[in-house]
């Protein structure tokens, strides 16, 4: 059997609790996976799915169980040491750089994202070059703009270079937080080829949190779907490959007249019982 | 002249300031009042130190130094205990009000007689041009010593500006730019944030404590008023900064800085000399910087709401 990865084991995490605003965010998620993987997490707002990729990244620390990554138990780490082995893109392509900053600097940030704050030259010669040549690969153009400051180019752009800086570094974990979500189809199309391809170069762990159906199908070897902070559905190897999007839609069905089943079953309860 | 040199030697001096307060509030947006603090223990410092016999050197360094704490513990204050940064600002320099009159024995100190870093550039200037006693720019005889001062401040001041641009090209200078620009960012990929506003904070107090230490140096003495709203004043330089050059490029960012500050100084002294009451400066600098920072959008705001007649009718 193939290294594991990434392991998580029995994460739950509550929002505001005790209060009214108390959400169960995360409700006992286990989850192994290997060196490799690609996994594609579905879910309806408020799933968890979000919150699940924010725990792995440590954007707050899980009230109860593990995470482990790379053999390291980073449970407690916080979200900049857990950096230096994750990469991150995310939803909105203006998060993932420093808008005043140029091309060229961003990118230079992104290389030092294992050993960040030295006293070096961050953008000697040779880096500028190395850096040209990989934003050249892109294909857009950009590597004409490296002295441009980053906020100057456009959301796809952007978001191209984001998943180029959180690769920079070969991370042990790649996480895709709806990373197309907020590109118009072009840009999300290219961005998603550009997903693909430096995903399989770099042979990278993996984990997409997607609301495109169409997606999930396309991308990754195995998908998961969550409701209500646990893992409802999944699918990995053969099924994954035959999955389609009837399939992922009916599935959301069935969930769905569960639950409508369960708040029948609670109003027949409260009519019996109080 | 005599004036005109002292005023641009004073810009110099706190340019240094200015710098820090760029810092601070331009790469962090943060309002960092520890700077009237810190200028007042860098003066201190220095002060005590020169009255005691340091040598001005080593009294300027630990002016600095001085100030350097002064932001870590702001920085610590701010990003260990979670106190609002402006809160954290003020209970450093509140507390500093007590520890800069113990530094100084008292509310103030003078330095007269001892050997300033001015003094020895003075000494320096007679050394290497034997009979400047008698110098004459433009027409009017100027003392020796203003030239040795403005001298001095245009040999430290554009190293200072060197290191803190070639300092903002390191990793750690990217680390600090990016947490200021987008700490989401900055996380993502490894930066510790609060490790990077702790070392900004102490990177612009130490500059400002420099810049304090100077000021004392110059003067002739240090004060226990002396911090009182600097804040404002480098506020004040580095808006006439950016205003007349715009913000492209670190460097020339630095430089706009300096160039603010002195450009602002000059125009205190033309205040002066034009016969404004000199107690009524800082109230004209708070209006300044108040001016300066609601006037742009106001009048964005009127040009937005008075649409072109041709946008009407189209």
């Amino acid at each position: 059997m193939a290294e594991v990865m990434l392991e998580v084991a029995g994460l739950r995490h509550t929002f505001h609790p005790g209060t009214p605003a108390e959400m169960r965010a995360l409700q006992g998620i286990n989850l192994s996976l290997e060196r490799g993987a690609f996994l594609v997490v579905l879910g309806t707002n408020g799933s968890g799915k979000s919150t699940l990729l924010n725990a792995v990244a440590g954007s707050f620390l899980a009230h109860h169980g593990s995470i482990r990554l790379a053999g390291e138990d980073i449970t407690r780490w916080p979200e900049h040491r857990r950096a230096t082995l994750i990469g991150r893109v995310f939803q909105n392509p203006f998060s993932g750089t420093a808008p005043t900053m140029t091309v060229a600097e961003n990118l230079a940030l992104a290389a030092h994202r294992t050993r960040q704050g030295g006293l070096g030259r961050a953008l000697g010669r040779l880096r500028r070059r190395e850096i040209a040549a990989q934003v050249e690969r892109l294909g857009a153009g950009l590597e004409h703009r490296l002295d441009a400051p980053i906020g100057l180019l456009s959301g796809g752009q952007r978001q191209a270079l984001t998943l180029l800086m959180a690769t920079y570094e070969r991370p042990r974990l790649l996480l895709l937080d709806e990373h197309t979500a907020a590109l118009d189809p072009k840009s999300a199309e290219q961005v998603l080829r550009l997903t693909q391809e430096i995903v399989s170069r770099l042979r990278l762990t993996t984990l997409m949190v997607t609301h495109s159906l169409p997606q999930a199908v396309r991308l990754g070897d195995r998908a998961l779907m969550m409701h209500r902070g646990r893992v409802a559905h999944e699918w990995s190897g053969i099924q994954k490959r035959r999955l389609r999007v009837d399939d992922l839609l009916t599935t959301f069905d069935e969930l769905r007249s569960a639950e409508l089943l369960d708040a029948s079953a609670a109003a027949m309860l409260e009519r019996n019982y109080v | 002249m005599n004036l005109l040199i002292g005023a641009v030697t004073m810009g110099l001096i706190l340019s240094l300031l200015a710098l820090g307060v760029f810092l601070t509030y331009r790469i962090f947006g943060l309002l960092d009042i520890t700077t009237d603090g810190s200028f007042g223990v860098g003066a201190a410092t220095a002060a005590a130190l020169l009255a005691h016999g340091w040598p001005p050197a080593a009294a300027t360094a630990v002016g600095a130094w001085a100030g350097a704490m002064a932001g870590l513990v702001t920085g610590l204050v701010h990003t260990r205990f979670g106190v609002n940064a402006l809160l954290a600002g003020i209970l450093t320099t509140t507390a500093l009000y007590s520890g800069n009159l113990y530094i100084m024995g008292g509310g103030d100190r003078s330095v007269a007689g001892a050997t300033t870093l001015f003094s020895r550039a003075e000494q320096v200037l007679a050394w290497l041009a034997p009979g400047t006693e008698t110098l004459v720019l433009f027409g009017t005889p100027v003392v020796p010593r203003s030239v040795a001062a403005l001298g001095l401040m245009m040999l430290i001041v554009p190293v200072v500006a060197w290191v803190l641009a070639m300092f903002f090209h390191t990793g750690l200078g990217l680390a600090l730019r990016a947490t200021g620009d987008n700490p989401q960012m900055a996380r993502a990929l490894g930066v510790s944030v609060s490790g990077a506003i702790v070392v900004g904070l102490v990177t612009a107090n130490g500059l400002i404590g420099l810049s304090g230490a100077l000021f004392a140096e110059y003067q002739g003495f240090a004060n226990i008023q002396m911090g009182l709203g600097m804040i404002v004043t480098g506020l004040a330089s580095v808006i006439v900064g950016e205003t007349l050059f715009g913000r492209r490029g670190i460097a020339s960012r630095i430089a706009a800085v300096i160039v603010g500050t002195v450009l602002f100084r000059l125009l205190i002294a033309g205040a002066v000399r034009a016969g404004v009451d000199p107690n009524a400066l800082k109230l004209l600098t708070a209006l300044f910087v108040f001016l300066a920072l609601v006037l742009p959008e106001a009048v964005r705001r009127r040009l937005r709401r008075a649409p072109a007649p041709e946008a009407l009718r189209g």
